[in-house]
């Protein structure tokens, strides 16, 4: 069943459509930075935008800076409000139960593609970034100094290798992160039989996550937002990387995917299915 | 006393204020082609679900197979083939991938023979020489033929078809009635639920009739369509037999006469013998439709009377 969903997923031209608009933001931004060679003052605009002019390396950690807030958050929302609303909707989803597919494995499938999705579009907006970070901006001055490596937010400098595991642990975490929502989003799936319902419902957790974030009202749930941790990745572009606030984060993305996951479950396994 | 493949006892679902299956105790015997009728909205698309798991019951309990369901739906589902409620595709894909995933997304059945499965269901409904264009862009009747393809995809024991004509051409049904007879004289059980009277008085061996959510009526067509004891005669000479059969006659249309009676021959050769001309006489047998109009009521997309305020 995970390959008939992964297949499905691939063969989707939504989700490659989803895939290129994340790559394209950033490969916007690197032009007109590289054209007009105006950076924003550091402090101002997205993490390490003011930095990738002198460093081409840096771009892909921009880059991420740049579609996580909004773009990100509305793919994955789209492809995990499709999960299960999307097959009901489309009336496949009683012919999958009495093909028969038991509900838990469907619901796995589902979360193991929205994964595979999240995952992917980090990785391609890394990929891409970095290829146009470089070509657009070249390698840094450290470059020649450390044989390809960067300044990290400290001043030290990165060799390449640190730099690659750095980039990996980002991307693993981002694409838990968005996992995170997508688990989200196939739990208020399974609670409609509208996509379009169940992604602005994740969209819905993001914005109240990110309202209540700066308020001193809401001290004490601080720390089990969704969205508060989201940020935590650029201490890993510290040195030494300070693992607090990831660690913590991935944590609490841990506990909202098992509650979400377990939510979807308990109201999908006894759902009337009447799409 | 033959196997039952479905067998129900008190099976009742309800939605919210609505009852939409009541106290259903269903009876389907092995190797029969079962039509199920009824009216839109009495509840036969719901007792369909019910018996494959997707809706669970409010009450009773539904076998299927031998086992109960929902509770042994994976070792029962495997053995059964269902078409609810109008077919369903990927539209982005092709018929045959359409097929070929949902084979990989189950259980059973080796991979190796996937694509035989798959070229096999697809040339029993007529869809063998199918080109690699999306579902999206099939027509009605196309869709319907892979919903009945993906049905037949696990040569299943049971079939259980909601609506398996719909949208089919006077040929497709034609074609579909073949098939499912032929299905059905290897050994598999056909159940089809219908509002098309025609449809299951062509291809059924078995009827229930569900009205208002309750089963009203299950028995064998034949029994349904026995004679009713009278025999209907055609003759240019009416007012001739009329006094010829003075007291016998029930009922006179023009040129038809309604005759108590149970043998035909006989009373053709008095007629004849009496030099009255018949042009038909038949025994008069109940139509489907008079069965099904007698049991039933309105249906439920049909709302008479005082709205209530």
């Amino acid at each position: 069943m995970i390959t008939t969903e992964l297949v499905l997923m691939l063969r989707k031209r939504r989700v490659w459509l989803c895939w290129a608009l994340l790559c394209l933001l950033p490969t916007v931004v690197a032009i007109l930075l590289a054209t007009t060679r105006l950076a924003p003052p550091p402090g101002r605009g997205g993490a390490f935008l003011s930095a990738v002019l002198s460093d081409g390396q840096l771009f892909p950690a921009a880059a991420l800076a740049l579609v996580l807030p909004v773009f990100l958050p509305i793919t994955v929302a789209i492809v995990s409000g499709d999960a299960i609303a999307g097959e009901a909707s489309a009336g496949t989803l009683r012919y999958l139960l009495v093909r028969p597919v038991g509900r838990l494995k469907l619901l796995t499938a589902k979360l193991v593609s929205v994964a595979a999705f999240t995952l992917l579009a980090v990785l391609l907006v890394t990929v891409t970034s970095y290829v146009v970070g470089v070509l657009a901006f070249g390698f840094g001055p450290d470059a020649e100094l450390g044989g390809g490596g960067i300044t990290s937010l400290s001043g030290a400098t990165l060799t390449p290798l640190q730099l690659a595991g750095r980039t990996a642990g980002t991307v693993g975490y981002l694409a838990l992160c968005m996992l995170t929502l997508g688990a989200v989003g196939i739990f208020f799936s399974t609670l409609t039989d509208s996509p379009l319902a169940a992604a602005l419902g994740v969209l819905a957790v993001v914005v109240t996550s990110a309202a209540l974030q700066p308020l001193d009202a809401a001290e004490a749930v601080r720390t089990f937002l969704p969205t508060q941790h989201w940020l935590a990745w650029i201490d890993l572009f510290r040195d030494p990387p300070l693992l607090d606030a990831v660690s913590t984060g991935v944590e609490v993305q841990l506990g909202w995917i098992l509650v979400a996951f377990g939510a979807a479950w308990a109201n999908f396994t006894t759902k009337d299915v009447t799409s | 006393m033959t196997e039952s493949v479905i067998t129900t006892s008190g099976l009742t679902k309800r939605f919210g204020r609505v009852v939409a299956v009541d106290h259903v105790d269903l009876d389907v015997p092995a190797g029969v082609r079962f039509g199920l009728l009824g009216p839109n909205g009495s509840g036969k698309t719901t007792l369909v679900r019910m018996l494959l798991g997707l809706v669970h019951a409010t009450s009773g309990s539904a076998t299927v197979l031998g086992e109960p369901m929902p509770r042994r739906a994976s070792t029962v589902l495997p053995q059964v083939g269902a078409l609810v409620e109008g077919p369903a595709a990927w539209g982005h894909l092709s018929g045959r991938a359409n097929l070929r995933l949902l084979d990989a997304s189950g259980p059973g059945g080796r991979r190796r023979d996937r694509r035989r499965r798959v070229d096999e269901a697809l040339d029993r409904v007529g869809l063998a020489g199918i080109d690699r264009r999306p579902v999206k862009a099939y027509s009605l009747g196309m869709r319907q033929r892979l919903g009945i393809a993906a049905a037949l995809l696990r040569a299943p024991t049971l079939l259980l078809l909601d609506e398996p004509t719909n949208g089919l051409d006077p040929r497709g049904i034609h074609e579909m009635r073949d098939l499912l007879v032929a299905l059905n004289a290897t050994g598999t059980t056909v159940v089809l639920s219908s509002h098309l009277l025609t449809e299951v008085e062509a291809l059924c061996t078995r009827v229930g009739i569900m009205d208002a959510g309750r089963l009203v009526l299950a028995d064998d067509l034949a029994s349904l369509r026995a004679p009713t004891g009278r025999i209907r005669v055609r003759t240019p000479a009416p007012d001739a037999a009329l006094a010829l059969l003075d007291g016998r006659v029930e009922g006179r249309d023009h040129d038809l006469l309604t005759v108590r009676g149970d043998d035909p021959a006989e009373l053709n050769a008095l007629l004849v013998g009496a030099g009255v001309p018949v042009t038909a006489i038949d025994r008069e047998r109940r139509s489907l439709e008079q069965v099904v109009l007698d049991v039933t009521g309105s249906g439920s997309d049909r709302f008479e009377g005082q709205a209530r305020r």
